[in-house]
């Protein structure tokens, strides 16, 4: 079962450093490796700090395990805006897995993306996608309000949150709470839940109007394997509707994956570019200098790409 | 983009104190690394099969135990069975002077004891991991 995966684990590991070290260099490879898989599940798995992302990813692994499907992980953390270091800890509440042949962990520190993921993720699930894996789960980093970027690669996005946050979730109304596929109450066990399960359900009322597909609220306790199967039917069901009525949801997530990826692009290209002509260093100079403002600056810019594309 | 010095900090073996560990993961992390922290009470495969998905260029070892002279040879060893011969491993913790020329000899580059400044620790991973990646 676990032969289906395209590649042992250190050739895997070893493509993977050259993704994220080599922006450039990776579509090179993604280029060769590329292989749709309309098969693979892929979860994305998002929520504040401390919330328990890690233990119920360890969860949901397990559940899948016993299945006997092969499953790969992918854990964002935050990288430091000061060092650029990182500590990447979400392996902590993973470490069952450590000795099984069926599943890869990988975590990445965030190097300066603000969206929750990591620069290189969509091209890291892109390529273990392609190496064969069944399952596909994404850890976010610990996220606010706005940090959307996993809605557009994860087929089911699980937003977790925890009782006692009350006034919070008043104001998580938009941006965040507008991705969840699954709402995942977890520490179920604390003082709120029926607080926090309740405001989830008049949130989801709201919106219903225009929800194609109406995400249900699972409770549960994941240090205690408490709901974890009640969450697994979610997710199945979840699936199941993808497969009937997901065309739409599918269409949206190629289009945005793309235009994520090309952003991503054209905006290294430009700086490049400004950074070879010497624009870059002239234009923040003279900022600096006070001799122009940013508005004369970005109107120059403006000028500038005009003649590199118009040709 | 510039090459990230990635290092997995583990403790094997079963004592449950990691405040050394996690002393040395904040400095690498303050001195720009990538640090993978896989907590307490590891098995040596469990390690190596870390380091070899999370494609690290250093491992650390933790170890007050005393267990010292079984586990850190091991986890060298499982490493090299798995290709992994690159990845450079050190330790630290409460080790005796006598028992690190053994350690060295099994593959151990370096070991350092309670005491031992960040600067020398960090100064030594950037000078001896591996860069062609």
């Amino acid at each position: 079962m676990d032969n289906k995966i395209a590649f042992d684990f250190r050739s895997l590991a070893k493509l993977i450093t050259k993704i994220e070290n080599d922006r450039k260099g990776s579509e090179e490879i993604l280029l060769n490796l590329y292989k749709e898989n309309s098969e693979t599940v892929v979860i994305g798995i998002t929520g504040p700090p401390g919330a328990g992302k890690s233990s119920l990813t360890d969860r949901i692994i397990k559940e899948y395990r016993n299945l006997g499907k092969t499953v790969g992980v992918v854990a964002v953390d935050p990288s430091s805006p000061f060092t650029g270091g990182a500590i990447l800890g979400d392996r902590i509440r993973m470490c069952d897995h450590s000795t099984d042949p069926g599943v890869f962990i990988r975590s990445m520190g965030s190097r300066g993306s603000l969206g929750g993921l990591a620069p290189a993720t969509i091209d890291v699930l892109n390529l273990m996608k392609s190496a064969g894996f069944d399952v596909l789960i994404v850890e976010t980093v610990g996220v606010g309000q706005s940090e959307i970027d996993v809605m557009s690669i994860a087929d089911t996005v699980l937003l977790v949150l925890v009782p006692g946050m009350g006034d919070d979730v008043q104001a998580l109304k938009a941006g965040i709470m507008e991705i969840a596929d699954i709402f995942v109450v977890n520490k179920a066990d604390k003082d709120g839940k029926e607080r926090l399960v309740a405001e989830i359900n008049m949130i989801v009322q709201l919106n219903r109007h225009r929800l194609l597909w109406e995400p249900p609220v699972v409770e549960t306790v994941a240090t205690e394997n408490k709901g974890t199967s009640v969450l697994m039917d979610r997710i199945y069901d979840r699936g199941a509707w993808l497969k009937n009525n997901g065309m739409q949801v599918k269409k949206d997530k190629i289009i945005n994956q793309f235009k994520h990826m090309a952003l991503d692009r054209i905006g290294a290209n430009i700086l490049a570019i400004l950074n070879d002509s010497g624009m870059f260093t002239r234009w923040t100079e003279d900022l600096v200098n006070g001799k122009s403002n940013p508005y004369y600056a970005m109107k120059e810019l403006d000028e500038n790409i005009k003649i590199k594309w118009g040709k | 983009m510039s090459q990230k010095i990635r290092v997995l900090i583990a403790k094997p073996g079963l004592d449950g104190h990691d405040r050394g560990a996690k002393f040395v993961a904040r400095a690498l992390r303050d001195a720009g690394m990538e640090v993978i922290y896989t907590g307490l009470r590891q098995t040596p495969e469990a390690i190596a099969n870390a380091a070899i998905q999370e494609d690290v260029d250093a491992v650390g070892l933790s170890i007050l135990s005393g267990a010292h002279n079984t586990l850190l040879p091991k986890v060298v060893e499982i490493l090299k069975s798995k290709g992994a011969e690159d990845i450079l491993v050190f330790g630290g913790g409460v080790i005796p002077e006598s028992d690190i020329p053994f350690l060295k000899g099994q593959g151990i580059k370096a070991v350092f004891t309670p005491g031992t400044p960040s600067e020398e620790f960090i100064k030594f991973i950037k000078e001896n991991v591996r860069k062609d990646g």
